[in-house]
């Protein structure tokens, strides 16, 4: 029998749930909507009716707070103007679990639970209820408007059984061609181009046999962009035009990221790395015998369609990236960065197809929060830009940080271990998530990519994740890895691609049944990881995970044959030489072409300098972040000192410090430079400024710069337009100059191309966006600099030249203006000042220290008023300065490298000393309550009340909507 | 007779502050261990080993259904007997944050009898949120578990379900037996809204005790400022970690 169970809050409460929608409707001129809202859960009972009322009682209802109303399910009366939402019974459903769990451990005998979001609106006007709960109350991708007639019928809740489907399938390729080998990538959702199609057609030919489906989706997921970075390794054919088409430089470019990246890391040799571009993260040394590893994902395509879904998964994919770094690491800080469309976008112009900003945003965010939040991880840095390209093509970078002891660096795989497979069962999600994210989107792929998000289970994660952090402490296991794209066919595969392995597919503990062998090879359900151990470790291992409730299953066995055999019920599904897998995929040859583009001055005419200062820091990209930075917990595992938000009114940080260890004062500094309007300009300057950003944001907190690393992640169109890979050149190029010049080594990266959208016919292509993440490593955190301003009539030093450098930056697009000079940043400068920035900082000499980066130095000294409520006194004239430039430039100018630093007065001559070789000045000092700044004939041309900037800064504090 | 204390830290999944409550306790010479509540079933005598238990931050469970109500549902099915005992002897319970979530629906907070009659509901801002906030000692915070404290002091706060909400003859109850230990405030001690009451609990009340003061749950997270530098303020005011106090006072409680 099924029962309908409704939980909702008492008289006098209301739910969030409700008021939000009231607002919403209020916000589209619905007035006097009253909206209720309940929890439903549908129990499906073997007992009667009045054990479903003492479970309602029990467990379901909160009963200081709420009621609750039970009813058998023929009884359910359908009202018009209740909307119930419902996951689709392939999505996770956690609360559903979780309450099975609890009530079947209560003693109840309940089958199957399912859990319903129910709205009731009460209105005097007719609404269209459907129209309403598809704009706010549910994505049709993952839910479904739950019609209770359908359940009337019915007896369960389980889904129904399918049958399974146990036949080989074939695939003729032996006899196909050109255009059937075409149809049959297309057809099949494999991504794989006409070369590929036929290379592989070789290999076949040399087997002299068909591949099965599941091999073709084998190497499908191994060879797709998402899993190789084919592009980025590919070979460029490169030239450089100028504007009327006249070639100024022609190369060929062999392997783009070994030639660019890769070789600043091996050239710098930094001896602080352990594991680079190897493992799931990089690794570097920190201290006490523990080594630390970092890793920066991308997961754009899922959140565009399923916010909340893709960036969950997002974040539980990074996370896993670290539990499957050596072997095995504990995930200790997370970061956060999102590119979004504009929030103040006009809905009503946008297609149905694609989700209005607003859903994007607050999905993204609230993603990363329960995640991340239900993880116990603190994310503890990051950014958000917006931009009205982001619109179709949000970006989602999620970060995780690890900490291991230093033995556990490396895997190990021998033949003779066994494979296991650990936590969450497998079911139909993701599948074809890899392939996916390797195309462009297109207004129907809301339709077709489906399968292709999902929602994570963040609680199975955590219960993962002390198993890991048990079992690695106890050596029981020799190599780790998450299953991530592609599923077992990327993790299995990978994971003994030296060796060989064999697997059989009918072991995997399974959500449901009714997948075939293929279905169960390359889904990418969450929370799994790959373990591969020897046969007497498993006992002591099951009996971990019996503790912690997680499943486990062996699933297959390394052996010596360097191939890889998948088998399932008897039947050999897979059988694929390593070495054609990992090795086989064609390198391909990319044309590029970089058109240089001409700079000219902006045009910065009649702009009241104040004015300015006031609407930067309430621009979208400048404004404090506190709406979703609250959301996360940035401070459990009590391990985060510099905190995103610093200072009694909350105000900015550079950069958070990790402080790991309890025995060790050591740091972890870390920050993040991503600035994708310099390439409009040119990507080359882009990449040196985002560098310089993420390294000058962890040195003002106290980095040490000779122990600092960094991490790549480019976002970009298209990788079969010459211009877009011309652009990569350019900004690959730029990251080999500056990190080589700096010595700062890339340890880990990722690239993710077709960030394009093609909308009512017209291609939207997101800026080039590289986001470089720092870390690098503080010696005591006591030392550790703040961004605020700490004490009145301290020194004002401003560290660097100011620069007319006003291209991309947030001050023209603010106003809407153009032209302007893109910061150029100088790495033998950039060099000295980061140096003798650290010398002051190991002598105690600066009290705090911010850089100067969007918005430049006016938005820099408003910041650091704002955290203490101090003021300011600057001077413009004492500004270290090139020639004829304008008070505009000087305080808006986004040159890289610069630094205010706030100095005690009886420091005054040590602080000098230090920079006497470096452009440096003694601006000011910091004053009460007031930011005023003086022009070079010692105007005021400034005069603000910190109250106010404050005010404009903290715009958003709650939401970006309200 | 001083005895040297003992804290088990009980967790179950989705627990998340065991390991910073632990190094919190150990900082302040009381010996812990973080106990998995499925290893404890068949060793329930494990609990006579024990002076404190401790139940920490995280989201037990997820916080599915509601926060704290899963562990504790849990704890009632299997252990009532063992926590009633446990009481009885006068032995220590200390919640935090999800913690103090599972003492009030477990019903051990105000009254340590087994019936939920407060709650810690959704935040007023409808989300989760971290913050720094002040705290005022109320009496009965002045009792020992605060002893060491100034009136008021900081701390931070990291949940989105931490109104404390009871029916208003109840709530005139709690204050009359004074078992109000912390009210949210301004940095002069005046009771004021959002954002000083971070979450709109009802009379500002973030931490409360029961009749006999051995059993306090609290919302703010003292785990979270054993360093002095974990406070965000201005670097000269960084001078105590007022949260390690909290577990000091535990200390010095069986001194």
């Amino acid at each position: 029998m099924i029962y309908k169970v409704d939980v909702f809050p008492r008289a006098g409460l209301k739910s969030y749930a409700a008021l939000k929608l009231e607002r919403e409707l209020e916000g589209l001129g619905y007035k006097n909507v009253e909206v209720k809202f309940s929890s439903v859960y549908l129990l499906e009972l073997e007992e009667s009716f009045a054990t479903a009322e003492e479970i309602a009682a029990r467990v379901l209802c909160d009963r200081v707070s709420e009621e609750y109303r039970v009813s058998n399910i023929s009884e359910v009366k359908e009202e018009r103007n209740v909307i119930s939402i419902a996951y689709y019974p392939q999505v996770m459903d956690n609360v559903a679990l979780v309450t099975k769990r609890i009530i079947r451990e209560m003693g109840f005998k309940v089958r199957e639970v399912k859990y319903v979001r129910e709205y009731k609106l009460v209105a005097s006007e007719a609404l269209d209820y459907a129209e309403m709960a598809r704009k706010f109350l549910y994505n049709p991708l993952i839910e479904y408007l739950l019609d209770f007639g359908e359940f009337k019928k019915k007896t369960h809740l389980r889904l129904e059984k399918q049958k399974e489907k146990l036949e080989l399938k074939l695939i003729d390729l032996l006899n196909a061609d050109e255009s059937k080998l075409k149809e049959i990538s297309k057809k099949g959702m494999l991504s794989l181009n006409l070369a590929e199609m036929k290379k592989i057609k070789e290999y076949f030919q040399k087997e002299g046999r068909n591949p099965t489906d599941c091999e073709l989706e084998t190497i499908a997921q191994t060879w797709s962009e998402h899993c190789l970075h084919k592009t980025f390794r590919s070979d460029f054919e490169y030239i450089e035009i100028d504007e009327t088409g006249k070639i100024l430089r022609q190369e060929t470019i062999s392997n783009l990221f070994a030639s660019t990246i890769k070789k600043a890391t091996q050239e710098i040799n930094h001896p602080l790395c352990v594991s680079v571009f190897e493992d799931n993260a990089g690794i570097i040394k920190f201290d006490k015998g523990y080594n630390v590893c970092f890793k920066v994902e991308t997961h754009n395509h899922p959140s565009s369609l399923e916010p909340y879904g893709g960036a969950s998964t997002g974040i539980g994919g990074v996370i896993r990236d670290i539990l499957g770094t050596g072997r095995g690491a504990f995930p200790i800080a997370n970061t956060d960065i999102f590119c979004f469309g504009r929030p103040d976008t006009q809905e009503e112009s946008l297609p149905s197809s694609l989700l209005p900003p607003r859903r994007i945003i607050e999905g993204v965010v609230a993603g990363v929060r329960d995640y991340g939040n239900r993880m116990g991880i603190p994310t503890v840095a990051g950014a958000v830009l917006f931009e009205e390209r982001f619109l179709g093509n949000p970006l989602v970078f999620c970060g995780n940080v690890g900490i291991l002891p230093q033995e556990r660096s490396f895997k190990t795989v021998e033949a003779g271990e066994i494979v296991v497979v650990m936590g969450g069962a497998t079911g139909k999600d993701g599948i074809h998530g890899a392939t996916f994210s390797s195309a462009i989107l297109k207004e129907e792929s809301t339709d077709t990519a489906g399968s292709a998000v999902q929602i994570g289970n963040p609680l199975e994660e955590k219960k993962v994740c002390e198993v890991i952090a048990r079992a690695a402490s106890e050596g029981l296991f020799t190599a780790i890895t998450d299953c991530g794209a592609g599923g077992f066919s990327s993790a299995v595969g990978e994971i003994a691609r030296e060796q060989g392995v064999e697997v059989y597919l009918e072991k995997a503990p399974l959500k449901y049944q009714g997948l075939n062998y293929t279905e169960i090879w390359i889904s990418e359900s969450q929370e799994r990881m790959v373990l591969v151990l020897w046969p007497e470790k498993l006992e002591r291992l099951k009996e971990i995970c019996r503790q912690e409730e997680v499943d486990i299953a062996v699933i297959g066995k390394v052996t010596s044959s360097k191939r890889l055999e998948v088998f399932y019920k008897g039947r050999n599904v897979c059988s694929l030489d390593m070495n054609f897998l990992h090795k086989g995929f064609l390198k391909e040859k990319k044309q590029a072409v970089w058109k240089v583009r001409q700079e000219e001055e902006a045009d910065i005419e009649g702009i009241d300098e104040a004015k300015t200062i006031l609407a930067l820091l309430g621009a979208y990209n400048i404004a404090s972040k506190d709406w979703i930075i609250r959301q996360y917990d940035h401070e459990v595992q009590a391990k985060t000192i510099t905190k995103p938000l610093m200072g009694r009114y909350g105000g900015v940080t550079d950069a958070a410090i990790i402080k790991p260890l309890d025995d060790s004062k050591k740091g972890i500094v870390l920050g993040c430079g991503i600035n994708p309007f310099y390439s409009d300009i040119d990507p080359y300057w882009m990449a040196k400024a985002a560098i310089d950003e993420a390294i000058r944001n962890i040195i003002s907190q106290g980095a040490d710069f000779g122990r600092c690393v960094v991490l790549d992640n480019f976002c970009w169109g298209s990788a079969e337009n010459k211009e877009k890979l011309g652009e990569l050149v350019r900004a690959a190029r730029g990251c080999y100059e500056y990190a080589r010049a700096l010595g700062v080594p890339f340890i880990s990266g990722k690239d993710s191309f077709y960030n394009e959208f093609v909308l009512e016919g017209k291609r939207i292509v997101i800026p080039p966006t590289l986001l470089i993440s720092a870390l690098g490593i503080i010696e005591d955190v006591e030392k550790a600099s703040p961004s605020f301003f700490q004490k009145k009539a301290n020194l004002v030093y401003a560290i660097g030249v100011t620069k007319n450098e006003l291209g991309g930056s947030e001050v023209l697009r603010l106003w809407g203006r153009g032209g302007g000079f893109v910061p150029k940043a100088d790495a033998a400068m950039a060099r000295t000042i980061f140096q003798h920035i650290n010398i002051a900082q190991k002598n105690n000499l600066i009290e705090s220290c911010h850089d100067i980066s969007e918005g430049g130095l006016g938005v820099c000294l408003a910041e650091m008023c704002i955290g203490g409520n101090k003021g300011v006194d600057v001077f413009l004239s004492e500004l270290p300065q090139e020639e004829n430039i304008s008070a505009f430039s000087l305080l808006f100018s986004e040159s890289p490298s610069r630094f205010i630093v706030e100095v005690k007065k009886e420091n005054k001559d040590k602080f000098e000393k230090i920079f006497s070789q470096i452009p440096f000045g003694l601006v000011g000092c910091v004053g009460e309550r007031k930011l005023k700044v003086y022009s070079r004939e010692a105007e005021l041309i400034v005069d603000l009340e910190v109250e106010k900037l404050r005010k404009s800064w903290k715009r958003f504090e709650n939401g970006y909507f309200s | 007779m001083a005895i040297s204390p003992r804290a088990i830290i009980l967790r179950a999944a989705g627990t998340n502050c065991e390991r910073e409550t632990k190094l919190a306790f150990e900082k302040a010479e009381v010996e812990a261990d973080i106990v998995h509540v499925s290893t404890l079933k068949d060793k329930k005598q494990l609990f006579h080993k024990y002076q404190i238990i401790c139940l920490p931050g995280g989201f037990s469970y997820g916080d599915y259904i509601s926060a704290g109500k899963v562990f504790a549902l849990e704890l009632e099915n299997i252990f009532r007997e063992e926590l009633q005992e446990f009481m009885h002897k006068g032995g220590l319970i200390l919640g935090i944050c999800n913690g103090f979530q599972i003492l009030v629906k477990l019903g051990l907070l105000p009254f340590s009898d087994f019936q939920p009659r407060c709650s810690l509901i959704l935040n007023d801002s409808g989300r989760f949120e971290d913050r720094w906030v002040w705290l005022k000692k109320e009496r009965i915070g002045r009792h020992f578990w605060f002893r060491n404290l100034p009136e008021v002091f900081p701390l931070p706060v990291a949940h989105a379900e931490g109104k404390f909400y009871t029916e208003d003859n109840l709530l005139g109850k709690i204050e009359e037996e004074n078992l109000v230990a912390l009210r949210y405030v301004n940095e002069e001690g005046e009771r004021r809204g959002y954002p000083f009451n971070p979450n709109g609990s009802l009379k500002n009340i973030a931490a409360v005790v029961n009749t006999e003061g051995n059993i306090l749950g609290m919302m703010p997270h003292p785990e979270r400022y054993i360093y002095a530098e974990h406070c965000p303020y201005e670097k000269e005011e960084k001078a105590q970690a007022w949260g390690l106090e909290v577990f000091k006072n535990i200390k010095s409680y069986f001194a």
